[in-house]
């Protein structure tokens, strides 16, 4: 800049020529560069998000037709309007599925929820021995697969593998985690095991937030742990409650692994379980894509509807 | 020489106990550490049994006490059949599920931040418009997309390769929400102006600063995709069927579905298991310090 100082009294025209050119060079090259960093994420975004979503909604209108006995002759595909929408809400299984992880949700996700949140004002609080060594025990779990956990439970759920149920028997008691009554809660148990340490970090990174003069405030206020907790802790972890409560609803409307994989032990655990089950049934055990799009974008609207309530829900009471 | 990042993370994690602590060793502390341990107990009882279990015998895995250890050590016998077994398949699962978690994170975490930045530290048409698809994509299920990206790669002919599971992998909308709100929190607009004047281009900028400022934020994306790619078990359940190319999580339930024809397999099963679980839980021991900061950033802020 200093260098055209001198040359600007001797041609201002030109200077101003020639500042005008690169800062409209300058110009193009920032807003050419935003695109130039989003490209590799819009690109996969497109690949992998949006032009499949598009074609589920388009595939969930579509019919396919075979004509001849064996569909030799030809196969066409036309609007189909909301046929297979219907089919999809018509199947008793479906909407069984969807009735079933709703009851899930409204007793997994609070548990878990209000256990997080005491196991992680207990570890905050200053009675707690080993804080760090309880932290990373119940955040292990994390990082086991949610497949590998169920593979692990399954072997403490089955008669004759399971000490738990062992240990039943000999006090006279019979327990039976498969039944068709208790394997929704022993599916509960597996993913409240899996995701309670995780959401008890979030709770603990906004604990850790809270600024030490409040805890000051209120203790020369004279308010006990629980008053401290009840009044002071809860009101502001309250974003990070929100938070994981909203990836939790997510979460139990994907519910597909656990019960997959139960299938196998339990015979309560049909096809048709969960909704993801009952899509991947669908799909590939009766090769019907156009009605298992229509459960896929079922699924994907209710995890909207039931996130956005509950924020909308969350931000009224809050203001 | 302007470049350098003099900026201080704006996380307000105070780290310190938000009470001091004092020597009160009473009945409290004695209530809480026994609530704590009897949950200690439940989150690793699971682990225990199939630490035990992976050293019996099949005849004594059904005969025994499950939580007690059998006079019949069998543990290396045990993990020696996981590891030969079909021709050394669990370390290519194994190996599998690294490649696919290890690039997968890092090419997402790499392209999460420069879109991130992209959008927070420049104006531009369409800017709120992406914020917003991407913002929406956090909430769509990773399930209700793999069913027609299933039908889309088979059309192309890359279902059932390292493709089709590692090229999902590589987006983390979440990634990019994140480090959008990190970058606008941290990166200072003056220190990219110097480095303009300093005649560095913008994506050189991006790499030297950008980069650097958002390095806490990159941690927990990073650490946030290597463990969803490696839990995944949908999307590799649906796009695979040649086992070759399996990551652990549908191998071993492979090996669990043949367990009731062939009781050889819970043998095989709860020794992969074990040998999974146990590098998962020493890393997520090491990495939980770093996983604290970041998740709530985005939310809190």
């Amino acid at each position: 800049m200093s260098a055209t100082a001198d040359t600007a009294q001797a041609h201002p025209s030109a200077l101003q020529r020639e500042g005008h050119g690169r800062a409209r060079q300058q110009r193009r090259v920032v807003t050419r560069a935003p695109w130039i960093l989003l490209a590799p994420f819009l690109a996969l975004f497109a690949l992998t998000f949006i032009f499949p979503i598009i074609a589920a909604v388009g595939s969930s209108f579509t019919k396919v037709t075979r004509s001849g006995l064996f569909g030799e002759t030809g196969v066409h595909s036309g609007f189909a309007g909301f046929e297979n929408y219907a089919r999809a809400l018509g199947d008793g299984s479906f909407l069984a599925s969807i009735g079933r992880v709703l009851l899930f949700g409204v007793v997994q996700v609070p548990v878990m929820i209000a256990l997080c949140t005491v196991l992680a004002l207990l570890l905050e609080s200053a009675s707690a021995k080993w804080p760090g060594f309880f932290r990373a025990a119940y955040f292990m779990p994390y990082g086991v697969p949610g497949v590998i956990a169920t593979i692990l439970w399954s072997f403490l759920y089955v008669p004759g593998l399971s000490p738990l149920v062992d240990a039943a028997t000999s006090v006279g008691l019979t327990v039976n985690f498969l039944g068709p009554d208790t394997v929704l809660w022993s599916i509960a148990n597996i993913v409240t095991w899996s995701y309670t340490g995780y959401n008890m970090l979030i709770v603990i990174a906004q604990l850790k937030s809270i600024p030490g003069e409040i805890y000051e405030a209120a203790r020369v206020d004279g308010a006990g742990p629980f008053r401290v907790a009840w009044t002071i802790q809860l009101p502001l972890i309250r974003p990070a409650l929100v938070l994981t409560t909203v990836f939790s609803i997510i979460g139990t409307l994907q519910l597909f692994a656990e019960a997959q994989v139960l299938q196998t032990v339990a015979p309560a655990v049909d096809s048709q379980y969960t909704p993801n089950l009952s899509a991947y049934t669908t799909a590939f055990a009766y090769n019907d894509y156009n009605v298992a799009a229509a459960q896929a974008v079922l699924i994907a609207l209710a995890a909207f509807i039931l996130s956005f309530t509950f924020l909308r829900f969350t931000n009224r009471k809050s203001s | 020489m302007t470049a350098t990042p003099t900026l201080s993370r704006p996380q307000s994690v105070a780290g310190e106990p938000p009470v001091t602590r004092r020597r009160r060793p009473g009945s409290t502390t004695i209530l809480v550490t026994g609530l704590l341990v009897v949950a200690a107990l439940y989150f690793l009882v699971p682990v225990y049994w199939v630490v035990v279990a992976a050293t019996k015998t099949s005849g004594d895995l059904f005969a025994t006490n499950g939580f007690l250890f059998a006079p019949n050590f069998v543990l290396w016998d045990n993990l020696a059949n996981v590891l030969s077994y079909g021709d050394g398949v669990f370390v290519r699962w194994f190996l599998n599920s690294i490649l696919y978690a290890g690039v997968g994170a890092l090419a997402a975490t790499y392209f999460a931040a420069a879109g991130g930045y992209a959008l927070a530290k420049y104006n531009f048409r369409g800017n709120s418009l992406i914020f917003g698809l991407v913002l929406g994509g956090v909430l769509v299920p990773g399930t209700a997309t793999a069913l027609p990206l299933f039908l889309f790669f088979s059309q192309l002919g890359i279902a059932n390769t390292y493709w089709s599971v590692l090229l999902p992998s590589l987006v983390s909308p979440f990634g990019l929400f994140l480090c959008r709100v990190y970058a606008q929190a941290t990166v200072d607009p003056a220190l990219l102006e110097a480095a303009r004047i300093d005649g560095a281009g913008e994506l050189r900028i991006f790499h030297s600063v950008g980069l650097r400022v958002l390095t806490p934020a990159l941690v927990t994306v990073f650490l946030f995709q290597l463990v969803g790619i490696w839990n995944n078990y949908f999307l590799p359940l649906v796009m695979l069927s040649d086992s070759n190319l399996f990551p652990i999580t549908v191998g071993l339930n492979n090996w669990l579905s043949q367990a009731d024809r062939l009781p050889e397999f819970y043998q095989l099963t709860t020794g992969g298991v074990l040998l999974s679980v146990i590098p998962l839980a020493i890393a997520m021991i090491v990495l939980q310090r770093f996983w604290r900061g970041g998740l709530t950033e985005g939310a809190v802020k």
